[in-house]
């Protein structure tokens, strides 16, 4: 079976990690082809073709596909489906965005956020925030779906596949972009960092963020934080760990002034190992925690901090 | 400018789930169930848009059980105009897939004709985020995902997105279907007699049959199990102990 994965491409970039893992789930379905579509996605594609069992990668450029409208996007990639059992992309919120879009237009359902691939019709993905694993088999023609990436290894890089340029369609003139706000990091990205360091509404304020940031450097984490302490603007909105933000599953997940809400733990309960640091001992994080320490974060984590 | 408001009716947020036993599902009988908290963010936002002048008329739309009717009405305590329930099956355990529910919206907007429809951006059950989208497609109408700004400007609206990275702006031509993110407004509570007021407001019923829809799943569930659970921790005593122990297992 042909499988068809579309490569995570931001500003002519491959996000390789997303991508490498989609690839992962990919290969047990069948023959991979990545589509890299951009402004500019041919850099993009050189490396998705050193991805081990990547056979193919095609190539689409146009300004119009700069950044991933969905409309002209999806449209697309719909338009190349056929031939192809399987249409795979990494559980962003680009790939959100597109995926369920082309799916209707193949008149067939998607399956978001896969977590299990049991055989070619046969998928498993989370509902209920995580707290439930469903088991389902499509009878579309085509499966359409979303790869959740923590759940899978990243693939290898050592391949070299052929790499294919294809033609552009046309603009459905629906949509266009008019800016974007980027947060400037220089941490690691949060959905594949090794550690991650979260704060929740016990931080108290924004400029007390900068403990959990502090910890973060020390240890080379990325910064996370719960629903509570992004409202109340202590942290931006794309730092955000849980159902509606982003899921992680690093090494280490250190939850500072988190209680631990369903909502929260969607995100982070595969992490490796989970340390918890609270005030209060009946907070619920304490339940998942594998190791937990009770206490006043602002005396832990700076002691923390220095002894690391 | 009409504004139509999907709205499903799933197990309040804050209940902590069951798995079946015998692994058919997720538990629902004599559970809370209330609107989904993403659906609420886009009736508050669509009511905003009438007091603002922008919307003459905000429909809220069911689709589901019949009991999804005490939802609706909490939509029109919020201030919508008026409700249309789809009733589409009568088991609560019964999940109507995204695919089907945005066929069903495509032939009631055919009817209703809205100049913007406002959905969540996904409900806490299914967790899918797909119905917005998939609508989108089969009208052959522009999106805007996962919006935390919304600005109606004649015949576009200019949508500011929550995406991976930062946020992004970008301009839609009406009509267009919005989905809402967390951060798009703070849901007002309904009054006493604003639900008092919603119990004399319209809700039309209709079934799915009606509009020729096959709700036939496309994926069909084999199982539902619980997530495998984690081993139990330990609490430690101080900053100290704490280094000790990652450093055992090679954490730091």
């Amino acid at each position: 079976m042909a499988v068809l994965l579309i490569g995570e491409v931001t500003s002519g970039t491959l996000a390789l990690d997303a991508t490498g893992k989609a690839v992962t789930a990919a290969k047990q379905l069948g023959d991979v082809t990545v589509l890299c579509i951009g402004a500019s996605a041919k850099g993009a594609a050189d490396e998705a073709a050193k991805i081990d069992g990547v056979s193919k990668v095609l190539v689409v450029e146009d300004a119009l596909y700069g950044h991933r409208l969905a409309e002209p996007v999806a449209a697309l990639i719909a338009s190349m489906a056929s031939g192809y059992s399987h249409i795979l992309a990494p559980s962003t919120t680009d790939a959100k965005n597109i995926m369920p879009r082309v799916a209707a237009l193949l008149d067939v359902m998607i399956l978001s956020d896969v977590v299990g691939v049991v055989d070619a019709d046969t998928f498993e993905r989370p509902i209920y925030a995580g707290n439930a694993i469903q088991t389902v088999k499509s009878t579309d023609s085509v499966r359409v779906m979303t790869i959740r990436t923590s759940t899978f290894d990243m693939a290898g890089t050592g391949g070299s596949a052929l790499v294919e340029v294809v033609a552009t369609r046309d603009n459905p003139g629906l949509s266009e972009w008019i800016e974007d706000k980027v947060a400037a990091s220089n941490r690691p990205e949060l959905t594949s960092a090794g550690v991650v360091v979260s704060g929740g509404r016990g931080v108290g304020s924004e400029a007390d963020f900068a403990l959990i940031e502090k910890l973060a450097d020390k240890l080379g984490a990325a910064v996370g934080a719960s629903r509570a302490a992004v409202d109340s603007g202590y942290a931006p909105n794309d730092w955000q760990v849980g159902q509606t933000g982003k899921v992680v599953a690093p090494d280490l997940y250190v939850a500072v002034g988190i209680s631990g809400a369903i909502q929260h733990l969607a995100g982070m309960k595969d992490s490796k190992i989970i340390v918890a640091i609270n005030k209060d001992e009946e907070a619920p994080i304490f339940k998942i925690a594998d190791y937990g320490l009770v206490g006043d974060l602002f005396n832990i984590v700076p002691e923390l901090t220095g002894k690391l | 400018m009409k504004i139509l408001v999907p709205i499903k009716r799933v197990i309040d947020y804050n209940v902590k789930v069951r798995v079946k036993s015998d692994g058919s599902g997720v538990d629902l009988a004599n559970v809370k169930m209330s609107m989904n908290p993403f659906d609420e963010i886009a009736v508050e936002e669509a009511i905003r848009l009438k007091e603002a002048g922008v919307a003459t008329e905000v429909v809220a739309v069911s689709i589901g059980v019949k009991q999804a009717q005490e939802t609706l009405r909490t939509a029109l305590a919020m201030g919508a105009d008026r409700a249309i329930l789809v009733v589409a099956t009568d088991e609560v355990h019964d999940d109507i897939e995204p695919l089907a529910v945005a066929k069903i919206l495509k032939a009631l907007i055919a009817e209703e004709n809205p100049g913007l429809v406002i959905a969540g951006k996904q409900a806490i059950d299914n967790d899918m985020n797909a119905t917005g989208q998939m609508l989108s497609a089969l009208l052959g109408w522009s999106q805007a995902a996962f919006a935390s700004h919304l600005d109606i400007q004649g015949d576009h609206a200019l949508v500011t997105r929550e995406v991976d990275g930062g946020l992004q702006t970008i301009k839609v031509k009406l009509p267009t279907i919005v989905t809402t993110d967390l951060r798009l407004n703070e849901p007002r509570y309904a009054s006493l007699p604003n639900i008092m007021q919603a119990k004399k407001k319209q809700l039309d019923e209709k079934t799915a049959a009606e509009y020729g829809v096959d709700l036939t799943p496309r994926l069909t569930v084999i199982k539902t199990t619980e997530p495998a659970a984690r081993a139990a921790g330990i609490k430690v005593g101080s900053v100290e102990e704490l280094v000790t122990k990652l450093k055992e297992v090679r954490a730091v």
